[in-house]
């Protein structure tokens, strides 16, 4: 597990075997508990203001990071990948788009404000602007199919707009997470912005929703009673939900611009104008 | 006089056994409180709190808040306690009274050239008694550490019992001996010593400007001397650690430490208190937690 830029073990003390695809035993991961998730929470609290005061240019340079810092890594994370199943052109194929895609979001870092802001049309000597500012601290149940992809393209939208986040990592891939944030870790990453869980969705799901201190949660996957359970939890304190289901997480179609607004908020700001109309020269 | 001779010849024979204290607080900080021995721990804490701001910002308007919040901590929880006093400079004092009335919150009032202690004694006393004309229950003074590092034992001593004589029977007064400021247990031994043999009610960790303010083995020693004090004289003398105590987990520690020191005759306001600005609302999101299941965020909680 990854809290707060450190890899503790669990306080539970508990742990779950993986396996490769001939049955074997391969590793014992941290099996999280909700105190777990607490921490990571306070951890994930404490990194959002100074996150997302960084320049958007800064945190983009932080992401090209970790698309570096995992390309030079690639083999351990194709052998990983292999280990849980996958060919080794099926690994090939995920560690490279997991490279590609941090460095897609790392590149809309200082571009999707200018695309989704407006200056709107207002009546009276003002400037009336409307800009998308992070949402907060935001869990996240990344999909249960991919190891690696899967986290990457949770965990990339979500800290590019300066929120930070608690990933819960797939179960039964749950390998390469351990990998992944080692990987974050050096890559000028600051402590506590993300945070990876591993252990069972089912367990943690109540409260990765229920967290009065949380803004927004993303789950991946198509289980009708977890949806069902986090759109009524989340009605405590009005979290922003965000379902994915039916998403092929190799494909394009797994990355878009409006992935990272999904976790912002819109603020609207009036500013006076000195002059307006045919009187003189405003700005 | 024979008595202050007597302590302060008996105080150059002070050790402290710091391997002993050390081991005594990890079995304590190892152990951990649960449900509903949980809730009432947490609601006796939040009954002991001296809730505090002594800042250089401080404002007329601040002081009202806080006075508010003493009153109503959460008033989302049900029959909640309030806290036991609100801690202010001598200029609020009045202030905090006024807001306080009928509620039975006390207030406390820091004097004696707070938080340094470096003036003159006739300063002191001006300084505590304007806090007592301004109708403060409890006084918070500090001991002059420069002399007690100097030895001048009986300097420190005198002061003390001065300060308490400017009090009178009805005041309580708390000394705080700024352990932060005194460099080993065996001064921190010392210092209780003098303060309680000199007529304070309560002996104090710290300001809360200097760090480290109260930490547990210095508060465990503080107790040994309360105890020791108690079958001594019969005195019974209540003890406030403060500053740096924001943590309902480590409130939870410091009342294992007393009752298991001193017995549950020291567990209630009269005996023990915590000085703190931020414990009451970190033991509110607890309480909350135990009560909706949810963890709490501090957004849904008043700052002061």
């Amino acid at each position: 597990m990854y809290i707060g830029g450190k890899f503790p073990r669990t306080e539970s003390g508990r742990y779950f075997t993986l396996k490769n695809a001939k049955g074997e035993e391969i590793a014992n991961m941290c099996k999280g508990s909700r105190k777990d998730f607490r921490n990571a929470v306070v951890e994930a609290r404490k990194a959002f203001e100074p996150w997302s005061n960084k320049t958007a240019y800064n945190r983009s340079q932080i992401l090209y990071r970790i698309a570096e810092m995992l390309e030079g890594r690639k083999a351990q994370f194709i052998d990983e990948l292999m280990q849980m199943g996958s060919t080794k052109k099926q690994a090939d194929e995920e560690v490279f788009t997991s490279i590609d895609r941090l460095i897609y979001y790392a590149g809309w870092a200082d571009k999707y404000q200018q695309i989704s802001s407006s200056v709107n049309p207002v009546s009276g000597a003002f400037f009336n602007f409307t800009v998308l500012e992070p949402t907060g601290v935001v869990t996240a149940i990344a999909p249960e199919e991919n190891g690696l992809i899967g986290l990457v393209s949770v965990i990339a939208p979500i800290i590019v707009s300066g929120n930070s986040c608690i990933v819960l990592a797939s179960e039964s891939k749950a390998l390469c997470s351990v990998s992944f944030a080692e990987v974050i870790n050096s890559s000028d990453v600051p402590g506590g912005v993300i945070n990876i869980l591993t252990g069972n969705a089912e367990e943690l799901i109540p409260h990765f929703s229920t967290h009065m201190d949380v803004n927004s949660m993303l789950y991946c996957g198509d289980d009708k009673k977890s949806i069902q359970l986090i759109k009524e939890n989340s009605a405590i304190n009005l979290k922003r939900i965000v379902i994915k289901k039916d998403i092929d997480w190799m494909k394009d179609e797994a990355e878009s611009p409006y992935f990272i607004t999904k976790f912002t908020e819109v603020k609207t700001t009036w500013h006076p104008i000195e002059k307006i109309g045919a009187s003189g020269s405003g700005y | 006089m024979k008595t202050t001779n007597k302590i302060i010849t008996n105080i150059n024979q002070v050790s402290v056994d710091q391997v002993g204290i050390g081991d005594r607080v990890s079995r304590i900080t190892a152990r951990s409180v649960k449900n509903e021995a949980k809730i009432q721990g947490l609601k006796m804490a939040l009954n002991m709190i001296d809730l505090t701001t002594l800042e250089g910002a401080d404002t007329v308007n601040k002081v009202k808040q806080l006075c508010y919040k003493g009153m109503h901590l959460h008033d989302a929880y049900p029959d909640l306690p309030t806290v036991a006093a609100i801690c202010v400079y001598p200029n609020f004092v009045g202030l905090a009274k006024e807001q306080l009335k009928g509620s039975g919150i006390n207030v406390a009032s820091v004097a004696t050239a707070f938080p340094s202690g470096n003036s003159s004694l006739e300063v002191k006393i001006t300084d505590t008694k304007m806090a007592l004309d301004a109708g403060a229950d409890e006084v918070d003074m500090v001991i002059s550490r420069g002399k007690f590092h100097q030895g001048e034992y009986n300097y420190v001593f005198d002061e003390i019992a001065k300060i308490k004589e400017t009090c009178g029977k009805n005041v309580r007064l708390k000394t705080i001996l700024e352990t932060g400021e005194l460099g080993s247990l065996d001064n921190v031994r010392k210092a209780s010593d003098i303060a309680m043999y000199a007529g304070s009610d309560f002996i104090k960790t710290s300001t809360g400007k200097i760090s480290p303010a109260a930490t547990l083995p210095v508060t465990l020693v503080m107790l040994e001397a309360i105890k020791d004090y108690y079958y001594e004289t019969g005195i019974q003398i209540g003890m406030k650690p403060a500053g740096g105590i924001s943590n309902s987990k480590l409130a939870l520690h410091y009342l294992m430490l007393v009752k298991e020191t001193l017995g549950d005759k020291w567990l209630t306001n009269q005996w023990f208190r915590f000085g703190a600005s931020s414990l009451a609302n970190d033991i509110l999101m607890q309480l909350e937690k135990q009560r909706t299941g949810n963890y709490q965020s501090k957004d849904y909680f008043s700052k002061d």
